[in-house]
């Protein structure tokens, strides 16, 4: 007989070893719950709060509760699902995201999780935040319009590329991305394509140059299957394997 | 002035180069620089071993701290809605206009900067501001205009007049706590007597629960924390005091600071710590020399060092941190990250403080009146403690009261007063409504005046605000909508964002263009971000505009353009979106409808 832990997500049991979060059990036993800021691979981080759950009444974030024997995990009433759509509507008025001129298109994250979430419109107003973008690196572009904070890459280059060429500045609304350079401008930080950072943006904030459209849209990532079922490092290959096929056309 | 590099090397050298000290650091070089030239940042990243665009993200996180040169005079006005009933507007306005200067912008002299500020503690003599970072108190037009004078004239705000800056204690009830003197050293020697055990059941026995607001058993949360494994722990007082209203740690700190201090330490002996903290708001900065010399004089009694009172191994010390304007660093845990020199945010909980908290060590974080309540408790017993109060709530409470009554000020309550009780004590007439606890707190209608403070009932952290018949309550709730956006970390997406979005409707309403659609709008906001947000700032940052839509539905609907449940649809408006994105803004590019 198994002696195995579980906890049951919307009525199923899922097994699960001491010091998972119940995002992690539930992604290994091949249920999605919806996350922007979390990336398996990485330590979670709390903060997109689109992959909240309801458990005895109270809504948490999954990637980072521990998961304990019996609980009762809501990952699907109307309650939760209502709730992700508002969340994702915030990050859509917050930047400015206008998909089809978005390289990432297809690709990102954001924009799967919304069509998986079924959020049919924005619904808020606007903020229309004034971004600029930031070309100064020779081989990557920013694009503050996208930003959704969701601090991946400020983790990702302190912690596995150790550059910290990235840190969230400012407070509240005003929170914002920044650079490790005098200048403040991405070029004059030692960022590198080959950064692990490079790679795990979920929106289109981080891109390389000289790429547009080599996949046409309608024959992208999540264009074949949905985001709960493309797992986050198949998403990773496609950014890694952008940043090796851009550069400058001869 | 003294070049840069020397004062950062004086620095460094007096208070240590741990990465730690980080905001510490910055706050010594705002204070001497009026801002932390980019020559700091480098130094300090080399010797910090801190990448610079981490400083820059503390830097931006601090309302106090600036990248850009302030004037030398930097003066913030305090925003609370008490200072704005007291008519700060128009005191500002009026200061800005006399020293030609544009809010936030430093005058082209540099002379001087204006600019508004979350509530600085000072509601019961306002309207208040800041000078420099020390408090003036009671402004007038007659003070603002002899302020005006000093600045022009250059006069050093050390020569400024020291009536301006006297702060009145105004306690206006005593009670067991404030009644009873506590000798100094009293409390440790009953530990010694007593021993720990001893004194953590007269915690238990007396029910002593937080005063910060959650809560939470003292005599539980020191147990736990000395339980926890650890090669060190720590203790430490959260005198932050941010919540717009609050005013009584500071009475605490400017009287009492002795008693608090014997608190901690009792604590620190208790649960094993060598080390504690005092987080003290900036806004309070002019209570620190006097804090730091009751230090200096319980370490002269062998109260605080090595060896207290005698007893081998018995050691501790205490350290105050400034705080540098961020209301969420009350939070205990964006506490920590601001005591070891990080941004304040909030850490994802468990693990909880006790068992790890600063430095990942097991930490107490208790308020200023619970660590002072500890001490007498220590002294007088449990039985005294509990003899006061209700069962779930023992002992006696400070609330900080201010707004529309005749005597503002702190009152100690047994806990269990009914509003209607401070209210007639306070003297406050034709009372329209009670903001409990804060801006994060409770409205309560007059209906509901026979209700008692306490845990079992409406439970509050001691901040009591009055509003008479003639205030308008929709500028109370913007007020802290503002407060909440202007406060939020940043961190999560409901409070970053919907904390916008629901100032944004708050606003719409205020100037007349809102329908019940919006209203709608409001109530569901507001549910995400008390059921979803990551720290208790975003969970209870919809209170006010939920609590004032159930009870005072009026001061909505009133303003409401259509009181039918359908969108007011406006053509104009509608176009704002093009306007936006095409940056025009001229006449053409606007729909005049009806004229
Ligand atoms: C946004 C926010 C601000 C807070 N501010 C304070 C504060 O200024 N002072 C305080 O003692 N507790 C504050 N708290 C509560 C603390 O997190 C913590 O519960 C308290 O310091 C514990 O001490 P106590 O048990 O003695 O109350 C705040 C909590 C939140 C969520
Ligand atoms: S740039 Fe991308 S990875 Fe970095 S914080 Fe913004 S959204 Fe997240
Ligand atoms: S609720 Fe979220 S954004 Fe708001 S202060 Fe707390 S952690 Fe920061």
């Amino acid at each position: 007989m198994s002696t195995e832990k579980t906890f049951k997500l919307d009525g199923r049991d899922i097994p699960f070893d001491d010091g998972d979060t119940v995002m992690d059990a539930a992604l290994r036993a091949g249920e999605y719950i919806p996350h922007l800021c979390h990336d398996p691979d990485f330590p979670p981080h709390g903060s997109c709060r689109v992959c909240v759950v309801g458990v005895n009444g109270r809504h948490t974030a999954s990637c980072t509760l521990q998961a304990s024997e019996g609980m009762d995990v809501d990952n699907s009433s109307e309650d939760i699902l209502e709730e992700r759509r508002m969340l994702l509507q915030m990050l859509f008025v917050e930047g400015n995201h206008t998909c089809p001129a978005c390289e990432k298109s297809g690709d990102c994250k954001l924009q799967a999780v919304a069509y998986h979430a079924g959020m049919l419109s924005p619904h808020f107003t606007h903020f229309f935040p004034k971004r600029s973008i930031d070309a100064s690196h020779p081989e990557m572009m920013f694009y503050y319009n996208r930003c959704i904070l969701c601090g991946l890459c400020v983790r990702v280059s302190k912690y596995e590329d150790k550059k910290s060429v990235f840190a969230i500045s400012g407070r509240g609304i005003d929170s914002r991305l920044v650079f490790n350079s005098p200048s403040g401008k991405l070029g004059d930080t030692d960022f590198s394509p080959t950064d692990q950072a490079a790679s795990v943006c979920p929106v289109g904030a981080i891109l390389p140059k000289y790429l547009g459209y080599e996949t046409p849209i309608g024959q992208r990532l999540y264009d074949f299957k949905p985001i709960s079922v493309v797992g986050d490092e198949t998403a990773r290959d496609i950014a890694k394997d952008k940043l090796t096929n851009g550069g400058p056309d001869e | 002035m003294q070049d840069l590099d020397s004062f950062l090397h004086g620095l460094l050298a007096e208070s240590g180069d741990t990465p730690d000290r980080l905001l510490q650091h910055l706050i010594a070089v705002q204070k001497q620089y009026s801002h932390i030239p980019y020559d700091a940042i480098q130094v300090l990243s080399e010797r910090l071993g801190i990448p610079p665009v981490q400083i820059y993200s503390v830097i931006e996180y601090y309302a106090f701290l600036h990248r850009n040169p302030r004037g030398k005079y930097d003066i913030r006005f305090s925003d609370n809605i008490t200072d704005r009933m007291l008519g700060n507007r128009l005191l500002m306005q009026g200061m800005c206009k006399k020293l030609a200067v544009e809010p936030g912008i430093p005058r082209d002299d540099g002379k001087v900067t204006i600019e508004m500020t979350s509530c600085t503690g000072l509601c019961d003599q306002g309207p208040a501001l800041l000078v420099n970072g020390i408090a003036v108190s009671k402004l007038t037009e007659m003070r603002i205009h002899k302020m005006v004078g000093l600045i022009e004239a250059g006069v050093p705000v050390g020569k400024w007049p020291g009536k301006f800056f006297i702060v009145e204690d105004n306690i206006q009830r005593r009670d067991m706590l404030l009644n009873k003197r506590l000798i100094k050293g009293s409390a440790l020697e009953s530990l010694l007597v007593k021993g720990a055990d001893a004194i953590l059941n007269d915690l238990d026995e007396s029910g002593l629960r937080g005063r910060g607001g959650a809560g939470f058993k003292a005599g539980t949360k020191w147990r736990l924390c000395r339980d926890a494994a650890a090669d060190e722990h720590y203790v430490v007082c959260n005198a932050d005091e941010g919540e717009p209203g609050t005013f009584k740690d500071r009475v605490l700190l400017n009287s009492y600071a002795d008693s608090v201090f014997e608190g901690m330490t009792l604590c620190g002996g208790i649960v094993g710590a060598r080390k504690g903290f005092l987080y003290l708001r900036g806004e309070y900065l002019y209570l620190l020399k006097t804090l730091e010399n009751t230090l200096q004089e319980r370490r002269d009694a062998n109260l605080l060092g090595n060896n207290i009172l005698g007893q081998e191994g018995f050691d501790f010390d205490i350290e105050i941190h400034l705080g540098a304007g961020a209301y969420v660093c009350g939070e205990e845990s964006a506490l920590i990250e601001s005591l070891e020199g990080k941004r304040g945010i909030p850490r994802k909980r468990p693990p909880f403080p006790v068992t790890s908290g600063y430095m990942q060590k097991p930490t107490v974080v208790n308020n200023v009146e619970t660590l002072l309540a500890a001490a007498r408790i220590a002294v007088y017993g449990g039985d005294w403690f509990r003899s006061a109060g209700t069962p779930e709530s023992t002992g006696t409470k400070l609330f900080s009261i201010s707004g529309d009554c005749e005597r503002p000020g702190v009152y100690e309550y047994p806990f269990g007063v009914t509003i209607r009780q401070v209210l007639e004590d306070c003297g406050a007439l034709d009372t329209q409504a009670v903001q409990l606890s804060g801006a994060a707190g409770f409205t309560i209608p007059p209906q509901e005046f026979y209700r008692q403070i306490a845990f079992e009932d409406v439970p509050s952290g001691g901040s009591l605000m009055v509003f008479n018949r003639q205030r308008d309550l929709l500028k109370m709730v913007l007020n802290f909508t503002r407060f909440f956006c202007h406060e939020s970390c940043g961190f999560c997406t409901p409070c970053r964002i919907g904390g916008r979005l629901m100032n944004d409707l708050v606003e719409k309403v205020m100037v007349g263009y809102a329908t019940s659609y919006d209203i709608h709008e409001l109530k569901k906001i507001g549910r995400v971000l008390q059921k979803s947000a990551h720290c208790g700032l975003g969970t209870t940052a919809p209170n006010a505009v939920l609590d004032t839509l159930q009870k005072f539905p009026g001061t909505y609907s009133r303003r409401l353009v259509n009181k039918s449940y359908e969108p007011a649809f406006n053509l104009d408006k509608a176009l704002e979106v093009s306007r936006q994105l095409t940056g025009r803004d001229d006449e053409e590019a606007h729909l005049r409808l009806g004229n």
